[in-house]
């Protein structure tokens, strides 16, 4: 067999003698019934005997019923002048884009009668086009209860005029003082927003604007700035490339604003002709397990001295230079051997870098500008991170001496994203103005006198260059929610232009960027791109930094490196319960941050990670100190995190302007000193344990092998599709078959030749694991948000799930057997030192996993009700009317897809997340019926999208083409990962997806012939 | 001379005789001037209203007849000649412009200000109470008669005691002693009854049943709200606007041809006819109070709604949304989708929602259960006129199925995952 490799997902799975694992495969519902229905922990004495309970229940019963025969009455109110474009009932999508200082997204906005209620990529722009997990969930901020409602002074509602008027009148009186006014925004690279602070500036000379990124990328700028003469960073098309190295920078995640992973996966899936496939190779140094380093061919882990070490070395060689670094001779020899690959590569090559050291970045220019590599692009390049990190700690530094007159923030929240945001608040208290443009009452709004309410980005006008020459607009999708104002507005009116910001985007684009094409076009495909390229020269020269680079020492203690969740990002969404309980791709934690610890240095610090016999995760409590800063925060031990180096996410620990329930995890913003996101930190072990809400050892696949299936290019090329991706075989009369065949099959099949028949492909090689899907189908679906108390039950309800498989080169019999064989004292320490290997630096994958909607479907056969039944188009259909909640349907799925409603999650106190209030519900699709309580539910294969498609064809008279088929996952996809279609069109893709020879089905030897198909991860190794 | 003058004259008044029997018998026609006046006029003009034109009752006295004559026939051409009265009607009403009728004649105009001048007869009005009177009278009178006959129905009964008493007596007093003959005694009826078991056995089966049958009938149709016909804020009459005016379903709820739902229309919909209509002329129904003021009542309240003045003609724009009852209810688990069956297979409206056009007050015809909708999708054929959606399909699964005509459930309709999810 090719494939002997033996996946794992946690660190207990490799402790042959925890019962645990082994208890977990045979439990699907690993709780029992839960004792604490209400709240309350235990049952107190009481004189209430069965049959009184008996009595209770039946007379309450027996009320409810008749409660219930009584029809509620139901009013309908329709529109008094009906909108031209609004149909109750058909949705109207718009071109919009999303800029919110950290994500940046071209999106199309789905509208029902008028309110927004999803988010889907606007594939026609061509530049940031896939909307990550965070810019999918944004749709929900937009009905976040916790929102400012209207302009306030001092916590007292006040009138926009008012606010404009007193605010004008203090900053002429600022400007007649000459006391300067410090303006800070995020980098919003909006050419009108620009314009209209230059007009600002001019009316109030005083003031200053400063562009501040909660998440610093000045030493990239900087050394972008220094070679080439602009302070921009340089955009990337990792489509073309062939080879990546990455230096600690996670490309796939938040690096330099994200958005790269749907060009990396193009080149990520074998192509070419049989024998003769190509993929790129990609090589990924880093010291926290990332999405990027998951998805690398090669994971060196290193500490970001190695890294400097590493990035000396190879501009050394690619140079012809020697720079004598520390490295290991291992680390050297991967070098060398990388060097090799990069040269052979061509233009093809690239080297990036996410060391927040100008240094660093300007090293890797420099060996992207030897290369010759294709993949930068500096001529293309992009403002939308400009934040300078000294300008901001001087500006801390003037509030406090009291050099500062006013302050006026946007879209900023720096009392709570500054490393030292209470020196920032003791300033801006002795700040005769401050006024802060917020949604939310957050940290820097309850500390500023003035709060004025803005509105979501789908309630707004605005603009932006996503890189040089390609520009893009933002639309409002409603009507603003509340008395709101954008910041653009305020200030135009405290300019005194009695003109509004649509009409200055309108004006400006007119003269200076449309040339003559039409506003409304470009306003309708939300996108418009000039000629416009910059000339930039490269102007450097590094070998004198690299020396310093090579001579980088460790300082004792350990390495810090502060990270972006996918989930939460820069915290800006904390309040957002989707993202809250987004599973983190790696951890598959929700609900938390953590410090992510090695095994290794896990033991040496005494910090331990307990899995609890249902399956729950506990973790011990660290305590991180850095320049007197302590910061607590529970230890989550990681496969794969570099030795010596620990990790902790930003983004959480937000307290102001959050329900409670989200005000979870550690706010580690005071560990990004200097905005260096790596720190050198002590770490001790502190009392108690927490209680971590971890997805990651619930629903096993019950040791059922062959679920994920992969080989290396090399054997995908040179050997036959039989070899690398075998069918089951099944004995039958001693003879052996495949499990496919007819003889092997008991079923009673039916025809699905007639008609359409749907498949979803899902390709391991392009999924990136970025999650994307999973809140595209909490949006579309209307899946409940449970919680953390509950997703610790294993009762979370996520249709979608991400599964992410740890793997290491030999099976871990193997290894049992090395320690069997140990003998002597020596032998033995380093046998256990080489036997931490398979978690120190293991492969990962990434499975999505869904309903497989299995022709042979097990759960249908064993529901007493016919709840769960087949339809003739492939999908396996669940009607919620008629379950009952017997659940046995979800003990016989091997899949574990099905996802039971424990409670009430709608209009229901205990859950208070958004279907707990009225705002919040507007989020939910009014195509797909909301789920109550005791029934079951799972993936439908998006039918209300399907339906739709074929309803639209039938009432238009015509054939569908292939495309126009979609679900709410692969609509989401950015990477091409899952592909939707057709399986009797024979001209579809998913058609040739099927007949594809990397093509398996997941437990093929069940025999249930999913509709779901997987393509085999092939390796570059 | 006088008798010369008049012998002189006779021919002469001969003639004017002669001629004035013509000119009466040219007199305006009032029906005539009515049936012109409905054609051409009532669009903007009502006779004691102001509508988008002036009230036009009693026009002839306000305005010279020569002067109306061109008017009608030119009003823009008189406007712009600057003709002051012109000027002055143009300008009152807000610079709208009269439609020119140059097609009409003079005798034509003559009709129609005849119709606008002519004041009906006083009479008419005292024929209302007169109807009424002898509706009242025979309800009454059944009343009487019931009285009547429980009365005597008593009187009898009364007699007939009385009658028994008065023979015991006499009986008595003629010492005739009335022996009540000692039957022999026999058990009870019920009894009776109790002690047969085969008796019990059935009685117990029969009110088993019986009570089985009437709670699975209670049950059944909880929930169920077939004939369900609430008060809407606004009486709208789908007789009226249906069934007298022949107005096309779809007109109002236009989104049922394209969209899931059907839709209330909104008020703007019903201001394209009712900015002209504010009036009920139609038929009434005094039985049931549905009068001409009742009908016009309830136009006024569409107007307050929809923020009409009617005086000025034109919107205030103080709006009151109209929070409509809604009568047919599927519950969320449902999707229903009217476009798949108005549109593409061409049901019509009545079949679901019954005679629409007969219904004073709009009630739920079906009874909406899952049984109606399938036994439905299994009577139906799939309507594939004209429809390339259906070829390939069609074609392929009746030759499977060995039929000529496939019918929705064929087709997939009784999945459950096409309506639930």
């Amino acid at each position: 067999m090719p494939n002997q490799k033996k996946y794992w997902k946690s660190e207990v799975e490799l402790n042959e003698e925890s019962t645990l694992v082994d208890k977990l495969s045979q439990k699907e519902f690993v709780q029992k019934l839960p004792e604490d229905l209400l709240g309350s922990t235990e049952l107190p004495e009481s004189d209430t005997s069965r049959r009184d309970f008996l009595k209770y229940m039946g007379f309450s019963t027996a009320a409810a019923t008749l409660a219930a025969c009584e029809g509620p009455v139901n009013t309908s109110i329709p529109y008094v002048v009906q909108p031209e474009q609004i149909i109750p009932g058909i949705a109207n999508y718009y071109a919009t884009t999303i800029v919110d200082g950290f994500d940046t997204a071209s999106v199309l906005i789905k509208t029902r009668e008028g309110r927004p209620i999803k988010v889907e990529n606007n594939t026609d722009a061509p530049v940031n086009n896939i909307a990550n997990a965070r810019v999918h969930a944004s749709v929900l901020s937009l009905y976040d209860s916790m929102r400012v409602q209207g302009p306030t002074q001092a916590g007292v509602d006040v009138s926009w005029e008012t606010l404009e008027a007193s605010v004008q009148g203090q900053l002429a009186q600022l400007a007649d003082e000459n006391s300067p006014v410090a303006l800070i925004t995020p980098s919003l690279a909006s050419p009108t927003t620009s314009q209209i602070v230059r007009d600002f500036q001019a009316k109030f000379p005083n003031v200053t604007h400063y562009a501040y990124d909660a998440i610093s990328e000045t030493a990239a700028l900087n050394a972008f700035e220094r070679a080439y003469g602009k302070r921009a960073l340089p955009s990337y098309d990792f489509s073309k490339s062939t080879c990546i190295v990455s230096i600690g920078a996670d490309f796939l995640g938040d690096w330099q604003g994200g958005g790269f992973e749907s060009g990396y996966a193009k080149t990520r899936v074998p192509k070419g002709k049989k024998g003769k496939a190509k993929m790129s190779k990609h090589y990924q140094f880093e010291a926290n397990m990332t999405l990027s380093g998951a998805n690398a061919d090669y994971r060196i882990p290193t500490s970001a001295v190695e890294q400097q070490f590493v990035l000396a070395a190879i501009y050394g060689a690619l140079t012809n230079q020697s720079y004598p670094t520390a490295l290991t001779a291992e680390l050297k020899k991967k070098v060398t051997a990388i060097v090799a690959e990069l040269k052979s590569a061509g233009t093809g090559a690239v080297v990036v870098t996410g060391l927040q050291n100008e240094d660093a970045q300007r090293a890797a220019l420099a060996i992207n500008k030897v290369l010759g590599s294709s993949v930068i692009d500096v001529q293309h390049n992009t403002q939308l991170r400009l934040g300078d990190a000294s300008v901001m700690t001087q500006l801390v530094n003037d509030l406090n001496a009291g050099k500062i007159g006013g302050v006026i923030m946007a879209g900023v929240n720096p009392a709570y994203t500054l490393p030292n945001a209470t020196a920032f608040v003791s300033g801006l208290k002795k700040a005769k103005l401050s006024v802060a443009f917020s949604m939310k009452n957050d940290e820097t709004a309850i500390h500023s006198q003035w709060v004025a309410a803005t509105p979501h980005y789908l309630e707004s006008w605005g603009d932006v260059e996503m890189k040089t020459g390609h520009f893009a607009l933002t639309q409002p999708t409603i009507r603003p929610l509340f008395n709101t104002k954008q910041f653009q507005d305020v200030l135009l009116s405290l300019t005194g232009s009695t003109q509004s910001y649509d009409d200055a985007i309108k004006a400006y684009w007119s003269s200076n960027i449309l040339s003559g094409a039409s506003f409304s076009e470009a306003l309708h495909d939300g996108y418009f791109v000039t000629s416009q390229i910059d000339k930039l020269r490269y102007n450097d020269n590094v070998d004198a930094l690299v020396q310093r680079l090579a001579r980088a020492k460790a300082k004792s203690g350990l390495e810090l490196h502060l990270y972006t969740k996918t989930g939460i990002g820069d915290g800006q969404q904390a309040n957002n319960p989707w993202l809250q309980e987004f599973p983190d791709p790696i951890t598959r934690v929700t609900w938390d941050n953590y410090l992510t610890v090695s095994k290794a240095d896990a033991e040496v610090l005494g910090l331990k990670n307990i899995n609890q016999s249902d399956g729950a995760l506990d973790g011990s409590i660290a305590e991180i100190s850095l320049n007197g800063t302590t910061v607590k925060a529970p230890v989550l031990i990681q496969p794969g995190q570099a030795k010596g180096t620990v990790g902790l996410a930003l983004g959480y620990g937000k307290t102001a302007g959050m329900k409670s329930e989200m005000q979870v995890g550690t706010n580690a913003y005071p560990l990004y000193q200097n905005f260096s996101p790596v720190q050198t930190v002590m770490v001790v072990a502190a009392d108690g344990m927490h209680e971590f809400a971890c997805t990651q050892l619930q629903n096993t696949l019950m040791g059922r092998g062959e679920i994920v299936r992969e080989t290396t290019l090399e054997i995908f090329n040179t050997k036959d599709a039989k070899y690398w991706n075998p069918m089951t075989q099944v004995s039958r009369d001693h003879e052996e078959i495949d499990v496919t065949s007819k003889e092997a099959d008991m079923w009673q099949a039916f025809d699905r030749s007639i008609g359409h028949h749907f498949n979803l492909s899902i390709d391991l090689n392009a999924c990136t694991g970025c999650g994307a899907c999973v809140i595209a189908c909490h949006a579309e679906n209307n899946v409940p948000v449970v919680g953390k108390r509950e997703i610790r039950k294993s009762r979370d309800m996520h249709w979608l799930r991400i599964d992410r498989y740890y793997s290491s080169e030999e099976t871990f019999e193997a290894d049992l057997e090395k320690v069997d064989n140990i003998s002597g004292l020596g032998e033995s320490l380093s046998t256990f030192g080489k036997m931490e290997d398979p978690s120190a630096n293991p492969q990962v994958t990434f499975q999505p996993v869904m309903c497989q909607h299995c022709n042979h479907a097990p759960c249908e056969t064993v529901c007493p009700v016919a709840a769960s039944s087949h339809g003739r188009q492939g999908q396996n259909h669940m009607a919620y009317n008629r379950c009952v909640g017997t659940r046995y349907c979800a003990n016989n799925c091997p899949y574990k897809v099905r996802r039971f409603n424990w409670f009430l999650y709608n209009k229901n106190d205990e859950f208070d997340y958004h279907m707990n209030d009225d705002l919040g519900r507007m989020v939910l699709n009014p195509d797909v019926v909301v789920r109550s309580r005791g029934v079951m539910e799972k993936c439908s294969l998006c039918i209300q999208m399907t339906q739709k498609t074929i309803l639209d064809a039938k009432l238009e008279g015509r054939e569908i083409k292939d495309g126009e088929f979609q679900t709410a996952c692969s609509n989401a996809c950015g990477t091409g990962a899952l592909a939707f279609g057709d399986i009797n069109d024979k001209e579809s893709e998913v058609k040739h997806l099927k007949e594809d020879e990397r093509m398996y089905h997941l437990l093929e030897s069940v025999g249930t012939e999913p509709n779901v198909i997987y393509q085999v991860k092939v390796r570059n190794t | 001379m006088h008798k010369d003058s008049f012998l002189a004259h006779l021919p002469l008044l001969i003639l004017s005789f002669c001629f004035s029997f013509v000119v009466a018998a040219q007199e305006p026609d009032v029906q005539k001037g009515k049936a012109l006046f409905n054609a051409n006029c009532a669009a903007c003009h009502k006779l004691n209203k102001r509508a988008v034109g002036p009230a036009l009752a009693g026009v002839s006295a306000k305005y010279d007849k020569e002067w109306l004559y061109s008017w009608i026939k030119n009003s823009t051409a008189m406007v712009k000649s600057g003709d002051a009265q012109a000027v002055a009607i143009y300008e009152e009403y807000n610079g709208s412009v009269m439609t020119s009728f140059p097609q009409l004649l003079n005798e034509d105009i003559d009709n129609i200000l005849a119709y606008t001048d002519y004041t009906p007869p006083a009479t008419a009005a005292a024929a209302q109470p007169v109807a009424a009177v002898p509706q009242t009278e025979s309800s009454l009178s059944n009343d009487l008669i019931l009285g009547v006959l429980v009365l005597v129905l008593a009187a009898l009964v009364v007699m007939l005691f009385l009658v028994t008493k008065t023979l015991k007596q006499i009986a008595a007093a003629n010492g005739i002693e009335v022996v009540i003959e000692e039957k022999p005694k026999r058990t009870p009826l019920w009894k009776a009854y109790a002690q047969n078991p085969f008796l019990v056995f059935v009685t117990v089966v029969f009110l088993l049943l019986s009570s089985a049958y009437v709670g699975y009938s209670y049950l059944m149709q909880v929930g169920i709200d077939q004939g369900y016909m609430p008060i809407q804020p606004i009486h709208y009459s789908h007789k009226i606007h249906a069934g007298a005016n022949q107005i096309e379903c779809k007109y109002c709820h236009s989104s049922a041809r394209v969209s899931k739902h059907s839709g209330i229309p909104s008020l703007n919909v019903c201001m394209n006819c009712h900015m002209n209509i504010a009036e009920y002329n139609g038929e009434e129904d005094l039985e049931k109070g549905y009068t001409k003021e009742f009908y016009t009542n309830e136009i006024k309240k569409l107007y307050k709604a929809v923020g009409w003045d009617e005086n000025t003609q034109s919107y205030t724009g103080e709006t009151q949304p109209v929070k409509w009852v809604r009568i047919h209810n599927l519950p969320d688990f449902v999707y229903f989708n009217h476009a798949q069956h108005v549109s593409v297979a061409g049901v019509d409206c009545q079949k679901c929602h019954g005679p629409v056009e007969e219904m004073e007050i709009m009630y739920q015809h079906a009874s909406l259960t899952m049984g109606w909708c399938i036994n439905c999708h299994r009577e139906t054929n799939v309507n594939i006129k004209d429809n390339a959606y259906y070829t390939k399909i069609h074609e392929e699964l009746s030759k499977k199925y060995g039929v000529e005509k496939l019918t929705a459930a064929q087709m997939g309709g009784l999945e459950c995952g096409k309506c639930h999810y």
